[in-house]
């Protein structure tokens, strides 16, 4: 058991390593070593084009937890003051659009706004010569689709959990319904808000086939891998990976460190 | 009176922003796709309005695209579920607690680091300079793994185990251990109470992992395109092919409905059936 165990971490992380390994190859091509180096570290950050992307993809992911976070706490909360058909209609369209494969979405979305805009643009550009077409905002639309329902099932596991007492004995308090709010319900379901956001950052920054359909000429990071290793010149693209591939590792023991203490509070508070 | 008003006018507040994401990123756009799936192949490429069931008639002529996902998908699902099964009642029995949740999120944290990349070591791994190259040093020359369905097979395993194990993991921590203790007084040995007990009860976590693997591998893309290289191919693939390359978009949201009516279907009888034992074995349980 133990040795299936080691085993099973080894086929995990052994192409991790690969990956980290040759982002300090000297050598340009893959499986190849040549020697110790840091020249793809300098190189991939001074390459304007691997920046520009960078800076793309953290604007497309932080906006697209930001608004998933609030948008998934408001419909979760909304949620939970209806009943009958409307929560039905909410909770089919939360479960369809998890469950419609982001291919599908990005195809559809792109289909979607290309008709729209070429009934909308003959009539922008004769009235104030502009037009729209697809660009970082409909990358953060399409993503925030998805995200806004992971977040909303997030938030409503932890408001089904939550002691409902607590609201009554603020309420007897004579807390107004806004600071009772702000005060009793805001803070106990902020770690699986926190939870959220962090999910739909990373979902929307490692995001490659939504993001494809539906760019238009923005690179995000992503895309700009994905391009790299069809070219099959990669070592910037390496020392790139390494570098996201262990902030993603920091955020994630972050988010587990809060998590846990938010729980230690919460019980040390009952 | 005025306090209900009121009341109401807040749900509404909250809803509605989710409510026009839902109308024009999802219902919407889904709509459009069924009525360019109706049309036909304007000649400069893109859709032109028409009423025919050509398209849908034709989906035959990507059929391999169609019978490679459906074979490659369950199976890849249920390789996945044969490894990640040992791996979390491992953690979930056998690591103490202190060191479980540490080594739980080291099985997860893959997950959250680049896919493409990911599976770019693997195409490093399995072409012609990684494990073939190795396998001819021991003398077994001429094996090609790269851009075959076991290429296909071995990287879903890999990029799906972090995500099947801890529902699995879940379910059989949370299995009541004096169930195994009554079991094991009444005489059965180890690996009876493991297929009477641990095994029925730790069903329902078995059943999420799957869905979430099956759902994620029918729409996949990246992993195709890279380990299959053009030669396996799936649904995915198809579709980028006729969106960008072929620009047949009339013949490409025929596929694309089809692909979510198998996956709705399948889902339907897999919750109808699997989910639906599970409940019933857990009611004879209690």
């Amino acid at each position: 058991m133990r040795i299936y165990a080691t085993l099973v971490y080894l086929f995990l992380y052994f192409p991790i390593a690969l990956i980290v390994g040759f982002s300090f190859n000297a050598g340009k091509y893959a499986m190849d070593w040549q020697g110790f180096s840091l020249a793809w570290y300098s190189k991939a950050f001074s390459n304007p084009l691997i920046l520009q992307a960078l800076i793309t993809s953290l604007i497309i992911a932080g906006m697209t937890a930001l608004l998933s976070a609030i948008i998934g706490t408001m419909t979760a909360l909304g949620l939970e003051r209806v009943t009958g058909r409307t929560r039905t209609i909410f909770d089919a369209l939360i479960y369809i659009s998890i469950m419609v494969p982001g291919i599908v979405i990005g195809i559809s979305t792109l289909i979607a706004f290309v008709t729209l805009f070429n009934m909308v643009n003959p009539l922008l550009l004769s009235l104030w010569n502009i037009k729209i077409e697809m660009g970082i905002w409909t990358v953060i639309a399409a993503h925030v689709l998805f995200n806004l329902a992971v977040v909303c099932l997030l938030v409503r596991a932890r408001l089904t959990g939550m002691d409902r007492s607590l609201v009554e004995a603020s309420e007897d308090l004579y807390a107004t319904p806004m600071g009772t709010f702000r005060q009793v319900v805001l803070p106990l379901l902020m770690p699986s808000i926190l939870a959220g956001f962090l999910l739909s950052f990373t979902f929307s920054f490692e995001d490659f086939i939504i993001t494809f359909f539906v760019a238009g000429p923005n690179v995000t990071l992503p895309i700009y891998v994905f391009s790299s290793i069809r070219r099959g010149v990669t070592p910037e693209i390496n020392a790139v990976g390494t570098v996201v591939l262990l902030s993603s590792l920091l955020l994630l023991v972050i988010a587990q460190v809060i998590l846990q203490r938010s729980e230690k509070i919460a019980v040390a508070k009952s | 009176m005025n306090d209900a008003k009121h009341s109401r006018t807040l749900t509404a507040l909250l809803l509605a922003p989710a409510g026009v994401f839902f109308v024009f990123l999802l219902v919407l756009p889904l709509l459009v796709m069924l009525v360019y799936s109706f049309g036909v192949r304007a000649p400069e490429g893109g859709y032109q309005a028409a009423f025919t069931f050509d398209n849908y008639l034709n989906l035959p002529a990507r059929g391999k695209a169609f019978t490679n996902t459906l074979l490659l998908a369950p199976l890849a699902t249920a390789l996945t579920v044969l490894f990640a099964y040992p791996m979390a009642y491992f953690l979930a029995v056998k690591v103490s607690p202190r060191w479980r949740n540490a080594m739980l999120v080291l099985v997860v944290a893959p997950f959250w680091t680049s896919q493409l990349l990911r599976y770019y070591a693997w195409m490093m791994i399995l072409g012609s300079k990684g494990i073939p190259s190795w396998l001819e040093w021991i003398g077994i020359a001429d094996v090609r793994l790269l851009n075959t369905p076991y290429a296909v097979l071995i990287g879903a395993v890999y990029g799906f185990l972090p995500l099947m194990v801890p529902p699995i993991f879940v379910s059989l921590e949370k299995l009541d251990k004096r169930l195994l203790e009554a079991s094991a007084d009444l005489g059965s040995k180890p690996w009876q109470s493991f297929l009477q007990i641990t095994l029925p009860l730790s069903l329902p976590g078995v059943a999420t992992g799957s869905m979430l693997v099956f759902i994620l591998l029918m729409g996949d893309y990246i992993l195709p395109q890279f380990l299959g290289g053009g030669k396996v191919y799936f649904i995915g693939n198809a579709l980028v092919d006729l969106f960008l390359q072929s620009r047949n978009w009339p013949f490409g949201a025929a596929v694309s409905i089809a692909l979510v009516i198998i996956m709705f279907v399948t889902m339907y009888f897999y919750m109808r059936f699997v989910l639906g034992k599970t409940d019933q074995r857990r009611v004879a349980m209690v």
